[in-house]
């Protein structure tokens, strides 16, 4: 193999699991070390400087950074990662001073958006401290999009979204509520904005049309629409008996929030087996602890109706033969099954939609009415007309809305600069040293044996009284500083500088986790066999010296299960390992602004 | 040095020996010696040894004297029995433990001071009596504990730390230990553990005397220009002329050799020891020719390195001695005591 380029900044962001899967690469074992020491201000600013909601997000995210966690590799359970975020926005002080300074002279460009949820007011967030003037359209009575409407509150509290939005807002965004956007051509049409950015996400719910839909409609409830209905206050009870179509997050939200209007009875449905479920296995589990009863393989055949009501569902009841790689191969129906119920909530799916965008405006649609974005750019086919979150690519979480909005925010810099927008800077990596002295580094880099901490929930009794009542209390200090030190750390590097090894294979002998290797070169699968403990994870990379001046030979890293403990930087004696701290750069908007700053001749 | 104890956490898919140990489970106390030192990676090699040889942890004694050296029977084998004896005293303290329990595997761990100033007789009489045990020096040619003075194994010419220049002629504990009839002589390097493993198994499975003189560079006080035993010179200067394979009773060789150039030894217990010569005028076998050809090599400063002289089936301290089968502890009390009638009889022999 050839020597690992570390120059190149995705080399030891990949190390950092968490922060490569966090799609707005937030920088999470800083975080939690800063929790660690108590300072939760700082980890809540280290945090909204990537993501921007850290208090809603550490309710609600759908932390794709857990399942990456190295933690979950080494041992069965990942870092509590998601939970210390909303430790720090829990325990954080005021933060107002600390927020960007809002320049009172603005810079004369105008930005219109369109939806007052994530996407657009990370737009915002990232522009206004630049001198634009933002204006958000929103429909509803209140910002916050789907992220009010869609979440209960008793997994997101109010004042939680409030505070996080309000934050922004205070910069000075024009906020125009109850002010639904019926046509663009018309926003377009008196030429007030620079630029457009819709982040309007995905508000169509999926029907699903079966005999006795329309008989049975006044019981029959499109589960966003439901939810929205709900956290608006226009709802307060629903039926004794309540049967959920779909299993995916908004289904979990559904049944939940049923329970606390008055249901009774609640089941959610779901057409396959367990292991094909789309809800995230936390959110499962906190359904099936409020005794939601989940059933399997039954595929919904009509509504029934009597007597001019709601009396059911029918349903097929399945069997799948399913393979060795867990796809299902054969299905057949083995009966015929009918579930009573009063009310019927739909949740499987929802998809963006755009009646409101007029065909022949220059922006393009696919076949399936969706706008054709770029990928990086996020601009639509129209210069100036920017998509981001939900609204661009249909559903997925917040944190990829805020990562789609802060590189559209780019975007819309770029264009109303009047620079190329597709030419943006790359990322960055810093390295610095963590040695402070012989065997001291600036990190905890012992190895804590702790298990994952259980975030303690409201008692059973209690969080059904009020609809409102926030079912996880958030972790108590002793969790706290448990859950902080089981993160690896493993944003703190072992780099290795091949000329100064001496080959006394001290590193090797001493590292727990027998990730290190001296041996020929070879190519990379055949290498991996070779190692002392065989690399068989191939997502991870194996870390190649250039050739050691004693025997021509490498020395081989496999990053894998690297516990990033740095003893084999304490045992080195010639400190050809040593631990360093990456700090991952991903630009914003502010980063542009300054480098195009940078570029602008300089008066002598 | 490490101020952090090696955390217990292994690698998820770690192997198992035969007894369902890891290697992990072969490690011992965290290492005090400084960073770099030769030989924690003796330590390291004594514990894959022992893994993957399945001894059981309570069936091995680690026995030394007094050194950096000594230092290391803690860093290995924490279930094993531990004896950590006076300045040089190491071989006397094997002696009787042995006498008294010939059924456990002894290693004794030593260093060039320990073994070749203090402690030159003892080690020359464990030789002599061919006690059955595995003798490891940590050979680096300075007192470390002391910092860095000359040791007996100094070579001439060899400069210290400070830069004064030794010009006493060295001892050679391989050559020593020929002279002295061993049957089990090896030499390695701390840095070359796919030599120095299988030697190592081999050394305790040889029934009698082995000698394994490793060459563990002393990081802190003789890993400079000029030393002869520092990690470069010595890794310039060595020259592997057998290469031993150990195979354990229950596996195949698998291996290809070329004929004529590959020795099968089977041993005691029916496992193997396959020597691989990689110098083809070198003969393992006849120890006149070894001693003559290791001490030219020296001459020319390389040292050679491998399982160099091996003679096994030679009677070692027990067969000599006409010792009892087994342990002492385990033998019946209806024969150690004579009974009174038995006693009427050895009284009267001095009436």
């Amino acid at each position: 193999m050839h020597p690992t380029d570390t120059s190149h900044p995705d080399y030891f962001h990949k190390v950092v699991d968490c922060q490569w899967a966090c799609p707005a690469h937030t920088d999470v074992p800083e975080y939690i070390r800063l929790i660690a020491q108590g300072r939760f201000t700082d980890a809540y600013m280290v945090n909204r400087q990537s993501n921007v909601f850290p208090g809603i997000l550490g309710r609600v995210c759908d932390r794709p950074c857990e399942p990456a966690c190295r933690r979950g590799r080494v041992e069965k359970k990942p870092v509590a990662i998601c939970r210390l975020k909303r430790v720090a926005a829990d325990y954080r002080d005021d933060v107002t001073s600390l927020l960007p300074k809002i320049p009172r002279l603005k810079n004369g460009k105008h930005i219109a958006c369109i939806g007052a949820g994530c996407a657009s007011l990370t737009v915002a967030n990232d522009l206004m401290p630049l001198g634009y003037e933002v204006t958000i359209f929103e429909q509803y009575a209140e910002p916050g999009g789907l992220m009010r409407t869609n979440i209960p509150a008793f997994r997101l509290p109010q004042q939680v979204l409030g505070d996080e939005i309000g934050m922004i807002l205070d910069m000075g965004v024009d906020l125009k509520l109850n002010h639904p956007i019926q046509s663009l051509r018309a926003l377009l049409k008196d030429d007030r904005y620079d630029a457009v950015f819709i982040g309007s996400g995905a508000p169509q719910g999926k029907e699903l049309s079966l005999p006795g839909r329309s008989e049975g409609a006044a019981n029959i409830h499109i589960g966003i629409a439901w939810l929205g209905a709900v956290a608006f206050g226009h709802l307060d009870k629903i039926g004794e008996r309540v049967l959920i179509i779909g299993v995916g997050n908004t289904a979990m939200d559904c049944c939940r929030t049923s329970l606390r209007l008055g249901a009774q009875r609640v089941k959610v449905m779901a057409r396959k087996p367990r292991s094909f479920f789309k809800a995230s296995a936390w959110e499962l589990e906190d359904a099936e602890e409020e005794h939601v009863e989940i059933v399997v393989n039954r595929v919904p055949k009509s509504f029934v109706v009597a007597n001019g009501r709601l009396a059911g569902m029918l349903f097929d009841k399945m069997e799948y033969d399913i393979d060795a790689d867990g796809r299902i191969t054969a299905e057949r129906v083995v009966s015929e099954e009918f579930e009573a119920a009063d009310d019927v909530i739909l949740a499987i799916g929802q998809e963006n939609a755009f009646p409101w965008i007029e065909r022949d405006l220059g922006i393009e649609f696919d076949q399936w009415n969706v706008p054709l974005v770029d990928l990086k750019t996020f601009q639509s086919t129209q210069p100036g007309i920017f998509f981001g979150g939900d609204a661009a690519f249909g559903p997925k979480n917040i944190i990829w809305a805020v990562e789609q909005a802060h590189q559209a925010a780019i975007s819309v810099h770029k264009h109303c600069q009047g620079e190329p927008i597709s030419e943006r800077l790359g990322p960055g990596m810093n390295l610095q040293s963590r040695k402070m002295g012989m065997h001291e580094w600036s990190y905890a880099n012992d190895y804590t044996p702790f298990e994952r901490r259980l975030m303690p929930h409201v008692s059973l009794k209690e969080r059904f009284k009020k609809l409102d009542i926030e079912v996880e209390l958030g972790f108590t200090a002793e969790q706290v500083a448990a859950e902080a030190q089981r993160c690896l750390n493993c944003d703190v590097q072992t780099v290795f500088d091949a000329k100064l090894c001496i080959e006394c294979d001290a590193c090797i002998d001493i590292c727990p986790v027998d990730c290190l290797t001296i041996t020929a070169n070879g190519e990379e699968a055949e290498l991996r066999t070779r190692l002392k403990a065989p690399a068989l994870n191939t997502a991870q990379a194996l870390y190649v010296s250039r050739a050691l001046p004693q025997t021509g030979r490498v020395m081989v890293k496999d990053e894998d299960v690297c516990v990033h403990c740095g003893l084999c930087a304490e045992r080195c004696p010639t400190a050809a390992w040593d631990m360093q701290k990456s700090y991952v750069h991903w630009p914003l908007a502010v980063d542009e602004a300054r480098a195009a700053i940078e570029r602008e001749p300089k008066i002598a | 040095m490490t101020f952090i104890a090696k955390p217990k956490i292994a690698h998820p898919s770690l192997p198992r020996n035969p007894l369902g140990m890891t290697r992990r489970d072969y490690e011992g106390a965290l290492s005090t010696l400084c960073a770099g030192c030769g030989h924690d990676s003796i330590t390291a090699a004594v514990v894959e040894a022992c893994w993957e040889l399945a001894i059981e942890p309570q069936n091995l004694v680690k026995l030394s004297g007094i050194g950096c050296s000594s230092k290391t029977t803690a860093y290995f084998v924490n279930g094993a029995h531990g004896f950590n004896s006076v300045h040089g005293r190491m071989p006397s303290i094997a002696m009787g433990a042995n006498a008294a329990n010939r059924n456990l595997h002894y290693i004794g761990v030593s260093g060039d001071g320990d073994t070749l100033s203090i402690g030159l007789g003892q080690f020359c009489h464990a030789i002599r009596r061919n006690l059955n045990m595995l003798y490891i020096i940590e050979n680096n040619g300075v007192y470390g504990l002391t910092k860095g003075q000359f040791s007996a194994s100094a070579d001439v010419g060899s400069k210290a730390k400070k830069g004064e220049t030794n010009f006493q002629p060295p001892i050679d504990a391989v050559l020593l230990a020929l002279t002295l009839g061993a049957s089990f002589v090896a030499r390695s390097f701390s840095g070359d553990k796919e030599q120095l493993v299988p030697l190592i198994q081999a050394g305790l499975k040889h029934k009698g005397f082995a000698l394994i003189d490793v060459l563990s560079p002393c990081v802190t006080f003789n890993d400079h220009e000029g030393s002869t035993k520092s990690y470069a010179y010595t890794r310039e200067h060595y020259e592997p002329a057998i290469h031993t394979d150990f195979v354990p009773l229950q596996q195949a060789i698998t291996a290809e050799y070329a004929a004529g150039a590959t020795l099968p030894v089977v041993l005691h217990d029916g496992s193997r020891i396959v020597l691989r010569k990689l110098d083809a005028s070198y003969d393992p076998t006849d120890r006149a020719a070894c001693a003559a050809t290791i001490q030219e090599r020296l001459k020319e400063e390389e040292y050679l390195t491998g399982l160099l002289f091996f003679e096994p089936g030679q009677p070692e301290f027990h067969d000599l001695n006409g010792t009892p089968e087994g342990a002492l502890n385990a033998v019946p009390y209806e024969a150690l005591s004579p009974g009174s009638a038995g006693m009427q009889k050895i009284l009267a022999r001095y009436r």
